[in-house]
């Protein structure tokens, strides 16, 4: 589970022009990753056993891991990073791998890509470190315990792709694959005294350089303001007419 | 946890309490800010689209109700023993004020039932009356209400006639109440009545009355002028039998357990007024650099801005009153005084700033399809129910007079 910036919030660049400005900002649950989550939290409602959160990020990241232990994990994970680091998603899908390794597992869910960065890469990138079966972009999934297999739903464009593999696997979430739920009031109390482990991102022992680096970052250019042409209609409306020919040239 | 039972000795002038660490720190925990985006959230969503609706059926859905309940919103009071929430009165009122936002009809049954409705059985009760009550409580399965209110008796509490004669292992309550909050929806009601008519106030003792106790009746729904959803009602004692077991507290001490029942439930009231003002000053602002006059925004005139200034800073005022007050119910402090002092200050400020909001929207400010004008109307209970602003200036008065010359 990722936490990212809250879509209504407003980007700016630090100097440099290689990180987002952090201040200030609102940080939400990646919503892929809810989907995630509510997935596990259904498999576990039918077929019982344990639903490990684990998230990577600066100690932020923890009021996203006591969110989703309030929807309903059982404890969690944070591989806990500082600025110093810097990180591809290479990197971090090793670093989610060894935790899962640790952890065990039967099925991995992620959401199919962070809203922050767009990469679509971790959850694949977690599969190849795990060298693991990945369903990507899941829209419906069913899991027989007994055969242990899954059978999803990937969505295409135009088309629905229904596909079956053994688990463990790596699913990532696609919207629509369920609604996630809220939070109750007792549940986020009781999340106050759910585990969390904590694990030091040195203590990973990953030392290799990213692959991938920032060179620069840069915001999509201002829109021009809009042009309010108030006045009688009559001419308002030739002076518009105008104006799209001559200034938009579109008609 | 509810800290009426026993009350220790601080003195309210302090902001430090007796104990090493009790300092006054209004800081809300993770969990409590979580909780408060987990209702906002949820007044947006569940609530706030239905507003109209509410206000012009007088009735708030089932549905809506049932969401709240599954949300947890009927376990604020109750310990997490029963099944509860627990919170302090701090965390109590701080969800409270985020509560006071949305339609206070709606929350007038939330309120009600977290307040005067359950904090009785959570102070008073025996153990056997928790663990049969508070857990339905807990859940919004049964609804609580407070019935102490007659037709000759409101403010002068005191002067109640609803009789409770004992038979044998039982009581028998003959008697009226009025304007009895959540009446209608409610399972559970702690309602007052004379044991002993020779003792005054001393004769007066707390039962615990469920609906379904063959000889109760809720009588007609009251139309109001505001507070649309939520509904006060009559109810009749006609020889209803309530066993002994359901004594809330002691024999006689009927009187002084509503004061302090009365005495929590004001800190969370002014809470709820306390979030109603910010909501009607967060509108008022954006009103006012949106409308424009003369060529320019009406917050350009100093009228408007002073009125903000004086809404900003009348709420400002009120915030550190209630939570100092919350912070001092926590502390187990006898806060009769300072919980009228905030009941009436809290009452007196809504409608103030009702009153300013209004002026600001103009013409819109009067309109029924915005909301503003539903806030000034709602407003102008808070200065009667639960004790009158003037009741609370005698409470004030007295505890004043207590103190030696």
């Amino acid at each position: 589970m990722k936490q990212v910036p809250d879509t209504a919030t407003l980007i700016r660049l630090q100097p440099g022009a290689k990180q987002i400005e952090t201040q200030g900002i609102k940080w939400v649950i990646n919503p892929y990753d809810e989907f995630a989550l509510e997935e596990g939290l259904r498999l576990k409602e039918r077929w019982g056993g344990e639903v490990v959160l684990v998230a990577l990020g600066p100690a932020r990241v923890e009021e996203a891991i006591r969110q989703g232990l309030a929807m309903g994990a059982d404890r969690a994970v944070h591989v806990l990073t500082n600025d110093a680091v810097e990180l591809d998603v290479w990197l971090v899908a090793q670093a989610l791998a060894r935790v899962c390794r640790e952890e065990g597992y039967d099925l991995i869910l992620t959401g199919k890509q962070a809203v922050d960065d767009d990469q679509a890469q971790v959850g694949p990138l977690v599969a190849v470190a795990l060298g693991l079966p990945q369903v990507t972009v899941v829209v419906q999934l069913a899991i027989d315990a007994e055969s242990r297999r899954l059978r999803a739903e990937r969505e295409l464009e135009g088309a629905i792709e229904v596909v079956e593999a053994p688990l463990p696997a790596v699913v990532t979430a696609q919207r629509g694959l369920n609604e996630p739920r809220y939070p109750t009031l007792p549940n986020i109390m009781k999340a106050k005294r759910k585990e969390v482990r904590t694990v030091a991102w040195e203590s990973l022992g990953l030392e290799a350089a990213p692959l991938v680096r920032i060179e620069s970052l840069s915001l999509p250019p201002a829109r021009p303001a809009a042009k309010i042409l108030t006045g009688d209609p009559e001419e308002a409306a030739r002076e518009l007419a105008r104006l799209l020919r001559e200034e938009a040239h579109v008609i | 946890m509810i800290a009426i039972t026993q009350f220790i000795d601080i003195d309210p002038r302090c902001i430090v309490g007796e104990k090493d660490g009790d300092m006054m720190d209004f800081t809300l925990s993770p969990e409590i800010l979580q909780m408060k985006e987990a209702v906002r959230d949820f007044i947006a969503r569940e609530v706030e689209p239905y507003a109209q609706q509410i206000e012009e059926e007088d009735q708030v859905p089932a549905s809506i109700l049932d969401a709240s309940k599954a949300l947890g919103l009927f376990g604020l009071s109750i310990p997490e023993a029963y099944g509860g929430l627990g919170l302090s009165m701090v965390d109590k009122c701080a969800i409270f004020e985020e509560l006071g936002k949305t339609i206070n009809g709606y929350t007038t049954i939330l309120g009600a039932h977290n307040g005067i409705g359950s904090v009785g059985i959570v102070a008073f009760g025996t153990d056997a009356q928790k663990a049969y009550y508070l857990p339905k409580m807990a859940t919004g399965e049964w609804i609580g209400a407070f019935a102490l209110t007659e037709p000759e008796a409101g403010s002068n509490a005191a002067a109640i006639r609803t009789t409770a004669v004992r038979r044998g292992r039982r009581y028998i309550l003959n008697g009226q109440k009025i304007y009895i909050t959540n009446a209608p929806e409610a399972h559970v009601f702690t309602v007052m009545a004379v044991t002993d008519p020779s003792r005054g106030a001393k004769g007066i003792t707390s039962f615990i009355v469920e609906r379904d106790f063959p000889g109760f009746r809720v009588g007609k729904v009251e139309k109001k002028m505001g507070l649309h959803g939520s509904h006060s009602a009559q109810i009749f004692f006609e020889n209803l039998e309530v066993p002994e077991e359901n004594v809330l507290g002691k024999e006689g001490e009927g009187y002084v357990n509503a004061l302090k029942i009365l005495a929590n439930g004001r800190a969370g009231l002014a809470a709820r007024s306390l979030g109603s003002c910010e909501y009607l000053l967060d509108r008022s602002l954006q009103y006012a650099r949106e409308r424009h006059q003369f060529g320019k925004p009406i917050f350009e005139q100093q009228i408007i801005q002073h009125y903000l200034a004086e809404m900003a800073t009348d709420i400002e005022t009120l915030r550190w009153m209630m939570y100092r007050v919350a912070w001092l119910v926590d502390q187990g402090a006898n806060v009769v005084k300072e919980a009228a002092m905030l009941k009436l200050y809290g009452s007196e400020v809504y409608q103030r700033v009702a009153d300013k909001a209004v002026q600001i929207h103009g013409g819109l400010g009067y309109i029924s399809d915005y909301p503003i004008e539903r806030f000034y109307r709602d407003a102008r209970i808070t200065r009667i129910y639960e004790g009158t602003s003037e009741i609370q200036k005698n409470i004030i008065a007295a505890a004043l007079n207590k103190t030696k010359n």
